[in-house]
């Protein structure tokens, strides 16, 4: 059973993101930019798939530009066996993201899609949702759970919902998307940096996928949020209960 | 742009409309073009009823299926994609309900979808939070169709009137995929209000040690009617289930009081709460970078705050 984990890069969630003063999106420049944690929470259960066998191979893709095969590198360390680059310059949408996807699934022909719910730049919680769709695929979102049932072609899942937890069994292929507390992620070991940099990684673009990709939507500005209050100071629970029933809040 | 009109898909768990559907429908009385909402489900009577009566609704549509009655993405999204191609918009909560259905529906239909819109700027142009709500996004949408989550704290609750009801039109269209199949749902018992439409939210994080210290929050909670919340750190610690979570990966909330409590303030967790009226922290560090967001803010040992926050309001709650 072949795994494709999609990876997405994105600044480090440990930066403090900051708005370019021309509101034209937010700073990169000089800043750390890492593996999207969701997405590293999916390649790790997709290795541990192949750790107990139930895994053939597990493939890392992204899209982006050439810096993005120093994150696919990372990918390869946390236990990836090849990985694909589709470059491409443009920011792309989702959808966009999902028709590149879906081209390489057809060609790789995975059994199973593992990627994070979402990315921490955009928020968007969408791809793996739009993948599913174009394939015609079942999908299972928010994960905290995976159990593979390889003879009945099909998995068992447990989400994280609004109102708890939900089962559910998906018929494969699927496309899962994986909640912070499926697994937590290992270290990267240094004989695995080193044995990442043999590991294949190839390139393709995206006319060499036969793909035209049209614009959805246009970002017109990025601005800071107003966040602070200048904060008043309380000495006793008497005086906070004070200034909430003055303020009619209680 | 001769707008279509605007769907919205109404979440409910057959039984009851979430609260989020009101909202989303007031967001969509912003927008050019009737507003009509679609229940799908199956034996969903008194939610479709619920939804005839909420202010600005022109009509109800209602499919009904014995292969809806789970929310199972694939199958709904068939059948919103459908109906949804006649119309301008498309509109969703953005939970986990909404989350899940309409990027496949968007995909479906050929467009992009914008995600938890906050506010509406133009009739194609949008208002988004990003990295977890560090910046704001302005985006304009190309698509024929625009298909958008709302973030119900976003948008004030369309109000409910008893005096008339929107016509109801039933839809014949049982999409059944069969990919995937509901197994079982373990709803965690939660007292009070919902978190995401509570007027009072009481949280705790790390601070406050171990689970059977929220008991103290939950006390307070319930004196205020208010529902009770956590960190991401507070459940990870396994103090209370995951569906009490707010902040960037969790919940959003906007309530009129939102007490912070033994919360140190990180940006993922002010990402789910920033916007509420009232801010109150209390916290043991006075450098804990919740103050920042704060309206009022106690610095001190919550073991001995909470039980006179106790005490103070069951005697002035009753004065008041």
């Amino acid at each position: 059973m072949k795994c494709l984990v999609p990876i997405k890069r994105v600044i480090d969630f440990n930066v403090k993101v900051h708005v370019k003063a021309d509101g034209s999106g937010i700073d990169t420049e000089n800043v750390k930019m890492s593996v999207n944690p969701f997405d590293e929470i999916a390649l790790e259960e997709a290795v541990r798939l192949k750790e107990k066998g139930i895994a053939s191979e597990v493939v890392a893709v992204s899209v982006g530009s050439n810096m993005v095969s120093e994150t696919l590198r990372v990918a390869l360390a946390r236990g990836a066996d090849r990985a694909i680059l589709v470059e491409h310059v443009r920011e792309l949408e989702s959808i966009n993201i999902a028709k590149i996807l879906k081209a390489i699934v057809q060609k790789e022909m995975p059994v199973l899609v593992i990627m994070g719910k979402q990315a921490i730049d955009d928020d968007c919680n969408q791809t793996g949702q739009m993948l599913a769709a174009l394939l015609g695929w079942a999908q299972g979102t928010y994960i905290s759970k995976l159990t593979v049932h390889s003879k009945d072609k099909k998995v068992e899942i447990e989400r994280e919902v609004d109102n708890g937890l939900e089962v559910l069994t998906l018929a494969l292929p699927a496309v899962i998307t994986v909640d912070l507390r499926l697994n937590e992620p290992r270290y990267i070991s240094l004989p695995n940096i080193v044995r990442a940099k043999n590991k294949p990684l190839n390139i393709v673009t995206v006319q060499q996928l036969g793909l035209e990709l049209k614009e959805h939507t246009k970002l017109l500005k990025v601005e800071p949020p107003v966040m602070r209050r200048d904060c008043i100071k309380i000495k006793s629970v008497k005086e906070l209960v004070d200034k909430l029933i003055d303020d009619k809040i209680i | 742009m001769i707008s279509k009109g605007i769907l919205v898909l109404a979440e409910h768990d057959n039984h009851q409309l979430k609260r989020a559907t009101a909202n989303v429908v007031s967001a969509a009385s912003q927008l050019p073009g009737e507003v009509v909402v679609l229940v799908v489900g199956m034996e969903c009577e008194a939610v479709v009823e619920a939804v005839s009566h909420l202010s600005q609704v022109k009509r109800v549509l209602v499919c009904e299926a014995p292969s809806y009655a789970e929310g199972l993405a694939e199958n709904i999204a068939v059948l919103v994609a459908e109906f949804g191609k006649a119309f301008s918009y498309v509109l969703a909560p953005a939970t986990t309900y909404g989350k899940n259905i309409l990027p496949r529906v968007a995909a479906l239909l050929d467009v992009a979808q914008i995600s938890e819109i906050t506010r509406i700027i133009a009739e194609d142009t949008f208002v988004r939070p990003i990295y977890a709500g560090n910046a704001l996004a302005t985006i304009q949408s190309l698509d024929p169709i625009k298909v958008m989550t709302v973030r119900p704290a976003a948008f004030k609750a369309a109000p409910m009137v008893s005096s008339s009801a929107a016509p109801i039109q039933k839809l014949f269209f049982a999409a059944d995929l069969k990919l995937s199949h509901f197994v079982t749902r373990k709803s965690s018992i939660a007292k009070g209000p919902e978190l995401s439409s509570a007027h009072v939210v009481v949280a705790g994080g790390r601070g406050l040690q171990k689970g059977e210290n929220f008991g103290l929050l939950e006390d307070i909670a319930q004196k205020l009617g208010g529902a009770l919340g956590a960190t991401r750190a507070a459940v990870d610690a396994g103090f209370v289930p995951n569906d009490y979570q707010i902040g960037q990966t969790g919940k959003i909330v906007a309530p009129d009081l939102y007490i912070a409590i033994g919360i140190s303030g990180a940006i993922q967790h002010l990402a789910g709460m920033k916007d509420s009226k009232v801010i109150v922290a209390i916290n043991k560090d006075p450098d804990a970078p919740i103050f920042q967001v704060a309206n009022y803010g106690m610095v001190g040992d919550l073991f001995q705050i909470l039980p006179e926050l106790s005490q103070e309001l069951a005697i002035r709650i009753d004065k008041t």
